[in-house]
């Protein structure tokens, strides 16, 4: 199971059709200390690089954009009560929701580990 | 000044050196925060003590003949009682326009020279400022900015204690004073005052000297480093105000909750730039007030949100808004229509197309700690 990243600094890992989406690590560290996550509702379709969440930081609120298209089945409510989870752990257990895949094909237009961290390397 | 490159402080290489991530802020290269972060950094200012570059700050020296003449000329320009200083003391004012709206926030102190009054604005207003109090200074008298001093602020519960070990007698400085100060063998003139709502000191320096304060002042266990981020959380919840938000040239004092530094002579017999409006203000009543926030759920509101009742008519905006890391949630300041600014009135705030309930709320949001 291989995790692939998008240029906007998400990334998703597909099992079965179901894609775990979250932001990087490397984007946690830009933001800063997060204190709160809007997640979608579950049932809501979500379209590749369209809006799907805000995380907000001290500072400002960001947009996290869909790596993928497709309907979002769950969302981690964990980020609800423990938002600086997305500092802790942004690849892991800070995941953002999970989404039922529409179109699989989308995947082949993200970067793998190595094309990611040749982006943030700049 | 976006166009052009940065300016630097003399504090500049320590940033660096330090980890913190810079950020242009009113023209100056400064540090957002350092590595352990904004929420880190703006509880250990309430627990321990702070260290600020605020050097970005305008700092300069009004002079002329003798203190009446140069306090008389200082009294045209700003609604605070300038007379009334004694020689070192310290107040916090505004610059009016003719209009009675809000040109910039400064604090000026009576220095111990004769003839010398000591003025400190923002950084992103100074050459305005600068520029609009030398057009209106009497002849004889000059406004000579200080761009050759650097300004630290050492902020928090144990601020005191810090610079005591180097200052003992700094213990029985008053707030909003100054002083003279040898911080290991570095010439500083202390004020007791800040922007955080904790007691704790402004400390100017020669450029040159100030690398060596900010190390000596590091080397005290009870020091850590505070960027900018922590220092805009740090004074929304001691509901201090920030220009550009909530103070602009529309913004008269009043409006702004700012009555409390006009002093009561200066009310009445006016005689400033812009007291037409303050004393009908006064007098009658303003139709729009600063007022603090508390967002009900955890999701802050930002600076431009709408502030609707509860019929859905829009009422005011948010001029302030985040994470109060001490108040242990979302905070705002705002302006709303007067009669909707009593403590306790419920409002909704427009983020991202729907109302978040919220309540009015006293100002500050945690007490004041000066030490009086």
């Amino acid at each position: 199971m291989t995790v692939k990243f998008s240029k906007d600094h998400e990334w998703v890992k597909v099992d079965n059709g179901i894609a775990t989406i979250g932001i990087t690590n490397h984007a946690q560290e830009q933001l800063g200390d997060v204190v709160f996550v809007e997640l979608p509702a579950v049932g809501k379709t979500v379209t590749q690089h369209g809006q799907a969440a805000v995380v907000e930081s001290v500072k400002a609120a960001s947009e996290v954009y869909a790596p993928v298209s497709g309907e979002v089945v769950e969302v981690n409510k964990d980020l609800e009560g423990d938002p600086a989870l997305v500092n802790r752990a942004a690849e892991g257990e800070a995941w953002f929701m999970k989404v039922k895949l529409s179109n699989p094909g989308e995947l082949d237009g993200l970067m793998d580990k190595a094309a990611y961290d040749k982006l943030i390397a700049g | 000044m976006t166009e052009t490159t940065p300016r630097r402080t003399s504090l500049y290489d320590e940033h660096v050196k330090l980890g913190a991530r810079m950020v242009p802020f009113a023209g100056y290269d400064m540090p957002v925060q350092y590595p352990s972060g904004i929420i880190a950094e703006h509880n250990w200012t309430r627990s321990n003590a702070g260290l600020f570059d605020v050097s970005h700050m305008g700092q300069c020296v009004i002079s002329g003949s003798d203190f009446q003449t140069v306090a008389k000329a200082m009294e045209r320009l700003v609604p605070a009682d300038v007379l009334g200083l004694a020689p070192r003391q310290q107040r916090y004012s505004q610059l009016l326009s003719d209009d009675g709206g809000t040109l910039d926030d400064l604090m000026i102190t009576r220095h111990e020279q004769d003839g010398l009054l000591y003025v400190v604005v923002n950084a992103g207003r100074k050459e305005h400022d600068y520029d609009w109090i030398e057009a209106r200074l009497p002849r004889g008298m000059t406004l000579r900015p200080l761009d050759g001093l650097a300004l630290v602020a050492l902020q928090g519960p144990k601020a005191e204690a810090v610079l005591a070990k180097h200052v003992p007698q700094i213990t029985v400085l008053p707030f909003m004073h100054s002083g003279d100060a040898l911080i290991g063998g570095i010439k500083a003139q202390v004020s007791r005052s800040g922007y955080t709502g904790e007691d704790g000191f402004e400390i100017s320096v020669a450029n040159a000297d100030a690398p060596r304060l900010w190390t000596l002042l590091l080397s005290d266990p009870l020091v850590k480093p505070v960027g900018l981020g922590a220092r805009d959380s740090l004074r929304l919840e001691a509901g201090l105000c920030l220009y550009g938000h909530e103070l602009d040239e529309t913004i008269s004092p009043v409006e702004a909750e700012l009555v409390w530094s006009i002093a009561k002579r200066r009310r009445t017999e006016g005689g400033f730039i812009g007291a037409d409006r303050v004393q009908r203000e006064l007098a009658g009543g303003v139709s729009r007030r600063r007022v603090g926030i508390r967002p009900e759920g955890r999701a802050p509101a930002r600076e431009g949100a709408p502030i609707t009742d509860s019929a859905g008519r829009e009422i005011g905006k948010v001029t302030s808004g985040g994470f109060g890391p001490t108040a242990g949630g979302p905070i705002a300041m705002g302006y709303v229509e007067a009669d909707a600014a009593s403590p306790g009135t419920r409002i909704n705030l427009i983020v991202r197309g729907q109302a978040l309930p919220a309540e009015i709320v006293k100002l500050p949001f945690i007490p004041n700690r000066f030490k009086r």
